[in-house]
């Protein structure tokens, strides 16, 4: 009888120790939007999105960064998507299960940790040094491409050996060859695991900040990109340049463009999401 | 015709009467032997069942007559499959093309996550065949053969998630005879099906092999009994008897089989 009574006062005890865990880490993100929200909401206008950036803080916008983002992420999109997708069919549908390819899935597992900066290096040297693309949009595209890659794999991976083996079977066992079992069954049937997986990894590279400044993307611009060679900024580094400004005008700045940020970050968790419990309702 | 009879045509016919064969069949997973040596010759328009108890060989060797376990690591074989006196395991054979030849039904019911239409029409569409006239017909025709057609008629876009197992399973036999194939292996096609599903699906194989030939591997000792016309009885990876169902089932000649069908073992 006593066992059953100290049983169940621990269950009671580890529920409310869970809650405060699972509660702390959303006060202090609700904290840290609400005193940005305080900060930066009064300054979010039209005007804000569309200005250029100025010297003078209430004057100063974040249109070339915004423009920036948008570039990067369009650019890395095109870049990392057919890229990561075919190494991930390879090795997931091709690829013998032997030790090269397990060699290969460690090492992919493992870049995924390695620390971005890193990877600013890598493309400093390769793409703006070596393939002579300057500090351009594009090489920024490229590096922001190869740091999400591994995460594209990985993810995209998991969606195509999510699908049962049974609909492989199904498929070959009616005279399907590898190709059409792999484009008429498995990507369909992954496609919103994959778009998920990409999604995520596209909102990580909107958020990076040190591998575009090891490029040398630009803490001011006074002008949007209009091609893919063309210098450019980010929104993380226009926050980053504000921020480091003593005067308290551009901290407001900061404030705000942190919440269009976020905003953009949430929209495209939220779109994932959606994709992910579509899809899963699909196969379900 | 009997005057335009030629060399071809007579051979033909001499292997109508054994659809398949096995000569000196041995399959290895790396090491593992789980066929050791089986010589066997399956008859055309006849249902054919493969029994015996779990990890006998008997699915391994149903697979073989369509490379399925082609894809599978560590496989190798020794010995030759024939069908319609061809060896399917030469070099230059089309995998393809020989799986439209041989159709499959598995053992859980496995419709692509697509409409019940897509379904029907995959083999097809994979074969390049884009005439929507023609689709529909042969998707209609499978569905009606299958005793499926009244059940669906009206919901052909309707996702095949959504039928019934027995309906499921019927809807992936269709698929396989969209295809026009002339055999089909069944692996243990009613083991994830209620009694009446079962009961459909037998009543269908009965029909079916007037049009095909059927090779259908289960572990349901009166399944057997009831729909086959011949019966092979596997045990660790060796053919052990093969005879008309009649005379497997009433009187074995071999004493592992009678145990076996006696329900002693296995």
């Amino acid at each position: 009888m006593n066992n059953i009574k100290t049983n169940r006062l621990k269950d009671q005890l580890f529920k409310i120790w869970g809650i405060a865990c699972t509660l702390l880490g959303l006060v202090l993100l609700a904290i840290f939007i609400g005193s940005i929200l305080i900060d930066g909401l009064q300054r979010i206008d039209w005007d804000f999105i569309t200005s250029l950036p100025s010297r003078k803080a209430e004057r100063a916008g974040i249109y070339t960064a915004l423009m920036g983002s948008v570039w990067v992420l369009v650019l890395t999109t095109i870049i990392a998507l057919p890229l990561g997708i075919a190494a991930a069919i390879y090795l997931e549908e091709y690829a013998k299960k032997d030790k090269l390819s397990s060699l290969l899935e460690v090492n992919i597992s493992n870049l995924a940790g390695v620390p971005s900066i890193i990877y600013g290096l890598l493309g400093l040297e390769i793409f703006v040094r070596i393939a002579e693309m300057g500090s351009s949009v594009l090489a920024g595209s490229f590096t922001l491409a190869l740091l999400i890659l591994p995460i594209v794999i990985v993810s995209t991976r998991e969606a195509i050996k999510a699908v049962p083996q049974s609909v492989r079977d199904a498929s070959f066992a009616l005279g399907a060859s590898k190709w059409q079992t792999v484009a008429r069954q498995l990507l369909p049937a992954s496609f919103g695991g994959i778009l998920t997986g990409v999604i995520l990894a596209l909102s990580r590279a909107v958020g990076e900040t040190a591998p575009l400044i090891v490029i040398g993307a630009l803490t001011y611009v006074p002008f949007a990109p209009e091609s893919a060679m063309d210098e450019f900024s980010v929104l993380p580094i226009q926050i980053f340049n504000w921020i480091s400004r003593p005067q308290e005008g551009f901290e407001v700045n900061a404030a705000a463009a942190i919440i269009i940020l976020l905003l953009i970050t949430f929209l495209m968790n939220g779109i994932a999401v959606f994709f992910r419990n579509k899809w899963q309702k699909k196969l379900g | 015709m009997t005057q335009q009879v030629n060399d071809n045509i007579v051979d033909k016919s001499i292997k109508r009467v054994h659809k398949l064969e096995a000569k000196g069949v041995k399959v290895f997973y790396d090491d593992f032997a789980a066929i050791k040596g089986i010589d066997m010759q399956i008859k055309a328009n006849k249902v054919t069942a493969f029994i015996g108890p779990s990890g006998c060989g008997k699915s391994t060797f149903l697979r073989l007559f369509n490379r399925m376990n082609d894809y599978v690591d560590g496989f190798r074989m020794e010995g030759e499959i024939l069908i319609d006196g061809e060896n399917i395991y030469k070099k230059k054979v089309n995998v393809e093309q020989l799986r439209k030849q041989v159709g499959m039904v598995f053992q859980k019911p496995n419709p692509f996550p697509k409409s019940i239409y897509e379904n029907v029409a995959y083999g097809l569409k994979i074969q390049g065949i884009k005439d929507k006239k023609f689709l529909k017909e042969k998707v209609v025709e499978s569905l009606k053969q299958v005793a499926l057609w009244d059940e669906v008629k009206d919901d052909l876009n309707k996702s095949a998630m959504a039928l019934s197992g027995g309906q499921q399973q019927r809807l992936c036999i269709a698929r396989a005879l969209a295809v026009e194939p002339s055999i089909i292996l069944m692996d243990e096609p009613t083991s994830a099906l209620d009694p009446l599903s079962t009961s459909k699906i037998e009543e269908l194989i009965y029909e079916l092999k007037q049009k095909y030939t059927i090779v259908i591997v289960t572990h349901n000792m009166q399944q057997a009994g009831r729909i086959s016309d011949y019966t092979a009885f596997f045990y660790l990876g060796e053919l052990i008897e093969y005879d008309k169902s009649k005379k497997l089932f009433t009187n074995p000649e071999k004493q592992q089989t009678e145990n076996y069908i006696t329900g002693r073992f296995g």
